[in-house]
């Protein structure tokens, strides 16, 4: 009898329209760049060129910022919270019936399966814009005190792994609060917020509420730099949020941010088995492990060790690697040719320091930027696959002996931003909890968000807290 | 934790008292609901097209025990059914035939002068279906009626009663008696799940039955609601895979009662294939207790080679 082998299934390409090249979203219109290089955007799993992109220099960025100050002053602040509300409503519903158009686009333009951008990131998307629509109007209900006030301009810089998702958690409650907004998209990945840039006109969104700026790191370095933005926004690496915080010293400026991860998912010996597994292998493989929150060391009780590894492995040869519009595809593309070669580095490193490296046997595109899922073992807290983030599909696993010494090791890192605990009892997920110094600790589960819950870092994953009321706090002046 | 190295001498030595049983039982790894239904819930968003679908729906007809189980049911009825077993599509040859026939043990010979030479199973409920509730006696006094009169496989139901109150050594041995009375025929044990209710449960079940000597493990007898479900059918498909892991022996699995049309067959499929592998693909070790669903499986084929749909007026009831 023949295998049961399954045909391509993609998702239609011909419900995107992209156009050959973008210019900037300022004051409710498309304008041409004006000090900037115009920038190309691929399609990480083919290298193709979708198109190219305005960047957008000081001066540009001054006139985004301008706007948004215009629109906060005569437009957007005055206005009462039920009709900020009616347009969040509006943008929120239009995002769901754009939902598959977006999915696509993501896919093509990050690289990431569309079975994740349309079951995920967008329906996410518009849960948060609708979360955010009802806050508009109660914000005296925010456990804030009294008639609380927005900072004013939001100057917002968003990574490449959740381009979209990204913007909702910024976007949102920027706007429930009463805020006007400057966002830059990552260079890698424009195009959803450009897309989001024609959805705000299609719902009337007053020009200047809303600023899409596109560019690279000079762009970014306008906008947060800028003196007249009130409030920083910023998501990305470590590296990047240092030079942001020492930047916005000693200014006005309201800032938060959420960095890196380096998170671990501890599996104890009472562990459910099967969902566990499948914990593990969406808490590093969920985006390509692109994600600041993904599970990268697993911490493993010794005792259940050959299992779970012999467990995983197997699981791991069913993912499926390939083409990310195929509705059937597990992993899709790694973001860009940047990133891949990161992640080759360190897995190289990985391997000079003695840790033992697994894959399953799978064939990957020719073109393209591709990584296989990837398992580390024999690692220790010393290497540096276990201290660094690979943001990779990349898993370091460790063990341990006591669930005070999975303590010790969850929190010896410099990140916190999250963790993950399995076990069948109530009481050591209670305790572990209280432990652990991770910004979200999930019991049972892995990678799970939701907009009316809070998520945030210690340490060097960042500070603020963005999603549910804690998220409308870091835009409200108090 | 049962460990995928452990082997056959270890399997046999829990099944030595009833205290060793009950202590593998509750020591099998738990199983989280809300883990379960998701990973089903995923498996469910895989899109099987052209080739693949194909594929899926000659092979999901191919595994369909076609039932009827009702008061109502007569030697006419029976023989009707067992027509369409044999040449579900009149209007296409090249249409598989199923892969048994099952009824109740008053029927069986009826169902088997049928089908004979045909290469078609008869398959009989028996042990008081549906609920099971009789003595011993009267439940191997009807496997052995059921086997005398041609049954290939038995269907029998565990004693829901007795696993609830965690009697565990009673079901087992229960078991173990029909699957010595079934003599060569092929064992199928219905679990109930829609009455085990939680999945660590199905788990556990699932396991007492493999261990006792059962050929298939069943979901349901299509008596109670919930019948089969998804994530009941993808544990009881990690508890055959384990159970191979463990001692190298393949055991089927059956789900029954609720799947009606071809989208959901081919989502069992491909949890089957994701979750136990490519060896369940086969009639052997993968049934569907289904009736309606075959005319579904059967327009979706003409769909797929003529491209358009008939109407079920061009598929016969029976």
């Amino acid at each position: 009898m023949s295998r049961f082998e399954y045909a391509p299934a993609p998702e239609s390409r011909a419900i995107v329209d992209i156009k050959s090249s973008y210019g900037l979203f300022v004051n409710g219109q498309f304008v041409e760049a004006t000090d900037g290089k115009p920038f190309k955007t691929v399609s990480p799993a083919s290298e193709e060129v979708l198109a190219e992109v305005s960047e957008a220099g000081p001066a540009d960025v001054d006139k985004a910022v301008r706007a948004a100050r215009k629109a906060f002053d005569k437009v957007w602040g005055p206005m009462s919270g039920k009709d900020r509300a009616k347009y969040l409503f509006r943008i929120a519903r239009l995002i769901q019936e754009r939902a598959r158009e977006l999915a696509v686009l993501e896919s093509l333009d990050n690289g990431k399966p569309i079975r994740e951008s349309r079951d995920v990131d967008i329906p996410l998307v518009a849960a948060h814009f609708f979360y955010y629509a009802g806050w508009a109007d109660k914000l005296d209900y925010a456990g804030v005190g009294d008639d609380p006030q927005p900072w004013g301009v939001a100057g917002q810089v968003i990574p490449w792994n959740f381009p979209m998702l990204m913007l909702a958690w910024k976007i949102a409650p920027a706007l429930a609060a009463g805020n006007t907004v400057v966002l830059k998209p990552a260079e890698t990945t424009p195009l959803t917020a450009l897309a989001f840039a024609e959805i705000c006109q299609q719902a009337d969104l007053p020009p200047g509420v809303v600023n899409i700026v596109t560019g690279a790191g000079r762009t970014g370095q306008a906008l947060v730099e800028h003196p007249d933005v009130d409030k920083v926004a910023f998501t990305g690496s470590t590296a990047v949020g240092r030079a942001i915080a020492k930047s916005v010293a000693g200014t006005h400026k309201a800032v938060t941010l959420e960095l890196g991860g380096k998170a671990a998912n501890i599996v104890f010996e009472d562990a459910p088995i099967d969902q566990t597994i499948e914990g593990i292998v969406n808490g590093i493989f969920f985006n390509q492990g692109h994600v600041c929150c993904a599970g990268s060391r697993l911490l493993v009780q010794e005792s259940v060790y050959d299992e779970v590894l012999a467990r995983l492995k197997r699981r791991m040869g069913t993912l499926r690697v390939g083409d990310p519009l195929d509705k059937n595809t597990d992993i899709g593309a790694i973001n860009s040719a940047a990133q891949l070669a990161k992640i080759r580095e360190l897995s190289q490193i990985g391997e000079d320091e003695g840790a033992e490296r697994w894959s399953p046997e799978c064939e990957l595109p020719a073109n393209g930027y591709w990584f296989p899922p990837t398992v580390f073992t024999g690692v220790s807290q010393a290497h540096r696959i276990a201290r660094e983030e690979i943001f990779g599909p990349v898993l370091s696993v460790l063990t341990f002996r006591t669930p005070a010494e999975a303590v010790e090791k969850a929190n010896n890192t410099p990140f916190g931003l999250s963790a993950g605990i399995w076990t069948e009892k109530g009481s050591r997920i209670l305790w572990m909890a209280n432990q652990l110094r991770a910004g979200v600790v999930w019991a049972n589960t892995f990678n799970r968000f939701d907009p009316t819950s809070p998520f945030g870092g210690y340490k060097e994953s960042g500070y603020g807290r963005e999603g549910g009321r804690h998220g409308l706090e870091a835009y409200l002046a108090h | 934790m049962t460990t995928l190295d452990s082997g056959v001498d270890s399997l046999a030595d829990v099944t030595s008292s009833e205290d060793r049983l009950r202590r593998f039982l509750l020591g099998l790894p738990g199983v989280d609901q809300v883990g379960a239904e998701a990973r089903a819930a995923t498996l469910s968003t895989r899109s099987i097209k052209t080739t693949a679908k194909q594929y899926a729906l000659d092979l999901a007809i191919q595994m369909i025990d076609l039932t009827t189980l009702e008061g109502q049911d007569t030697p006419g009825k029976v023989r009707a059914l067992c027509a369409k077993a044999k040449r579900p599509d009149p209007a296409d040859p090249t249409a598989p035939q199923v892969a048994a026939v099952c009824v109740y043990p008053d029927l069986v010979a009826t169902a088997k002068r049928e089908l004979q030479g045909t290469g078609i199973n008869v398959a009989s409920v028996a042990t008081a279906f549906p609920s099971g509730r009789s003595s011993l006696a009267i439940k191997i006094q009807d496997t052995k009626d059921a086997v005398a009169s041609g049954a290939d496989e038995v269907d029998m139901v565990i004693d829901r009663g007795a696993f609830l109150s965690g009697r565990y050594a009673m079901v087992f041995d229960e078991i173990a008696a029909i699957r010595e009375a079934a003599g060569d025929a092929h064992l199928k044990v219905i679990l109930e799940t829609g009455e085990l209710v939680t999945y660590d449960n199905v788990r556990r079940a699932s396991w007492l039955a493999m261990l006792a000597g059962a050929d298939f493990i069943k979901t349901s007898t299509g008596k109670v609601s919930p019948a089969a479900t998804l994530p009941v059918t993808l544990v009881m498909l990690e508890a055959v895979r384990d159970y191979h892991e463990a001692t190298g022996l393949h055991i089927g699995v059956k789900p029954a009662g609720g799947i009606r049309t071809a989208k959901d067959a081919i989502k069992y499929l491909v949890t089957v294939n994701e979750t136990a592998g490519p060896d369940w693909l086969d009639p052997e070790l993968f049934r569907f207790g289904a009736s309606s669903l075959l005319n579904d499986l059967l327009m979706q084929r003409t769909k797929l080679a003529t491209g358009h749909y008939p109407g079920p007026d061009y598929f016969t009831l029976d």
